[in-house]
């Protein structure tokens, strides 16, 4: 299975997450290995076999619509590289028109 | 007394003495924070103590009812994923340096309410990305047992920590064996609990289908005695299982004889280092001298778990890493625009592990790729799950090594990802099939390196696990040896 470095680039993209031209050129590599020795899978027919997302069956759990105590917002905001009163704070989103 | 007979006792010892009076919790964690000075600067298995606030909690013990916490003045550490407040948890990652979380995980709740203190927050590989502790950005952890090797991964911080007797106990998490495979390499005994079993609130997910939180001990019976406080349904998760809890010590030191287990003969071919080899056909023999009744059994998509566990966990991974850009918490990366904000944060953010897992995850989840990869590997993963029901038709319990060789030289694999994932081929299974296993000491090499036997026990069958290895821990004193080279 071929991991180009194009492909790096444009998964890159999708996961917002700069890479160095060396990054990129090291991941294609051991990428390529990598996937390579997971296409051992398809050596498994598997047709008829249904998916296993949780090692244990699960369902969905529901808990009462109460209000509860939740975290306090300067707690929550405690953490925040820059914030501006009970707000996280990033760079403009949308020009002025 | 003299301080260091505090340090060496299990959990267990330690509280009695507490609560007999013959010393007091100030007197406990002071011995250990005073091995922490001595010793961390070697080993780096913690990456922040807390020293007041560690010794206030034990003050603060002395006008508690020391009857009552199972845990009393017992000192603690705690992987560095496992948020808790006034601590730095960092994950082993410069996109978390900082990190302080504004609440504790329910684990820690439940530790402290049962009388614990928590002395600081141990070393891990980056997101628990690996099984040699070597990608966190503070550096590598070294092994108590030979300094110039790995301790394991990804909780090595947490095991080496426990070999060397800077906590009582730790609790690590695993995701395809970073609370196992790090307990082998230093020789302390690790537990990864049933999926479910025990609270994830507060965990920093890595892949949230796979994993769990779990005590890192002296013995099995620390191993059993922490199970009891931790385990258990939590509000606040809503995979945890709602499955009583049961007496997790009642099953110590009963007669194991007649018990049936199985051997799984995909666990005992090629590249199984001869001396793990070696520890685990007397290991065996310690165990048929029990009364142990052997079973030649078969796993037989065994060879399929590391590529199915590399498409699954990565694939999570990266969905779950996605929640760190800059914005709320962790470092970011002043830009322009908000789209290179993100790009530029994580870009220099994450180390080159986690880029790599974010890169392989999200190309398996991409459109045209999906179905090829992450779709037939939770197929696969459904075979591997039935592999472990039909053994448990006819066996109590699995046994294996838990990691094939020994613990490898620092530096040795880190540019070779494929042979490091390849150091998990014996616990991953464990995590893909939601089952309990359980690692402890049973062995050395000639050169003194520890060796690990995995118990694995159908789902919420932990009590199989207590009984079968506190028997061959009463038969066998591999768990009392202490490393050489953290003697003082």
């Amino acid at each position: 299975m071929a991991f180009e470095e194009s492909e790096v680039r444009y998964v890159a993209a999708l996961a917002r997450l700069s890479l160095t031209d060396e990054e990129i050129h090291r991941f294609s590599t051991q990428l390529k290995q990598i996937l390579s020795y997971v296409d051992k899978l398809n050596q498994l027919k598997t047709d008829d076999i249904s998916p296993t997302s949780h090692g244990i069956p699960m369902q969905n759990v529901f808990r009462k619509d109460e209000v509860i105590p939740s975290l306090d917002v300067e707690k929550a905001l405690s953490n925040a590289p820059a914030r501006e009163g009970p707000f996280f704070l990033v760079p403009r989103v949308i020009e002025d028109a | 007394m003299p301080d260091e007979s505090l340090t060496s006792h299990p959990a267990h010892a330690l509280t009695n003495l507490l609560r007999r009076g013959k010393c007091s919790p100030l007197q406990a964690t002071t011995a250990y924070l005073d091995r922490i000075q001595a010793l961390n600067p070697k080993l780096q298995a913690l990456i922040s103590v807390d020293e007041e606030r560690a010794k206030n909690r034990a003050s603060a013990l002395l006008r508690a009812d020391a009857e009552r916490l199972p845990l009393y003045g017992v000192p603690v550490i705690v992987k560095a994923n496992i948020c808790t407040e006034g601590f730095e948890a960092n994950c082993g990652s410069n996109i978390l340096s900082g990190f302080h979380p504004p609440y504790h995980a329910t684990v820690v709740e439940r530790l402290e309410r049962a009388g614990a203190v928590v002395l600081g927050m141990a070393n891990m590989d980056e997101f628990a990305f690996g099984s040699s502790c070597e990608t966190s950005c503070k550096g590598p952890t070294r092994n108590p047992w030979d300094l110039d090797r790995i301790p394991g991964g990804s909780s090595g911080g947490s095991a080496a920590a426990i070999a060397a007797d800077l906590g009582a106990a730790a609790l690590g998490s695993d995701t395809g064996g970073s609370i196992r495979q790090p307990a082998a390499m230093c020789s302390v005994v690790g537990l990864k609990p049933t999926y479910g079993r025990v609270s994830r609130y507060g965990l920093i997910a890595f892949a949230s289908s796979l994993d769990q939180i779990g005590p890192l001990t002296k013995d099995v019976e620390d191993s059993a005695l922490f199970m009891e406080v931790i385990a258990g349904l939590d509000s606040h998760d809503s995979t945890s299982a709602d499955v009583k809890v049961p007496t997790y010590r009642a099953a110590l030191r009963r007669p194991i004889g007649g018990m049936t287990v199985g051997v799984p003969k995909e666990y005992f071919i090629g590249g199984l280092d001869p001396e793990v080899e070696r520890a685990m056909k007397q290991a065996l023999a310690a165990l048929k001298g029990l009364g142990v009744q052997f079973k030649d059994v078969s796993l037989p998509h065994t060879e399929y778990a590391v590529p199915t566990y590399y498409i699954a966990a990565t694939a999570e991974a990266s969905s779950n890493l996605a929640r760190f850009d800059g914005v709320r918490y962790g470092r970011r990366v002043p830009s322009g625009n908000l789209q290179e904000m993100f790009e530029n944060t994580r870009g220099e953010g994450f180390g080159a592990e986690a880029k790599r897992r974010i890169i392989l995850g999200t190309y398996v989840l991409s459109r045209g790729y999906y179905d090829a990869y992450y779709a037939k590997a939770l197929k696969v993963r459904t075979l591997i799950r039935q592999d472990f029901e039909k053994v448990f038709e006819t066996c109590r319990a699995i046994v294996t090594p838990t990691a094939p060789t020994p613990a490898f030289r620092l530096g040795e694999k880190l540019d070779d990802p494929l042979s490091m994932y390849l150091s998990d081929i014996f616990t991953i299974s464990v995590n893909l099939a939601g089952v309990p296993a359980l690692s402890l000491p049973c062995g050395f090499t000639q050169a003194g390196l520890p060796i690990g036997m995995q118990l694995i026990a159908p789902a919420f069958g932990e009590e199989t696990l207590f009984h079968l290895g506190s028997a061959y821990e009463q038969a066998t004193d591999w768990h009392l040896r202490k490393p050489a080279a953290v003697a003082s």
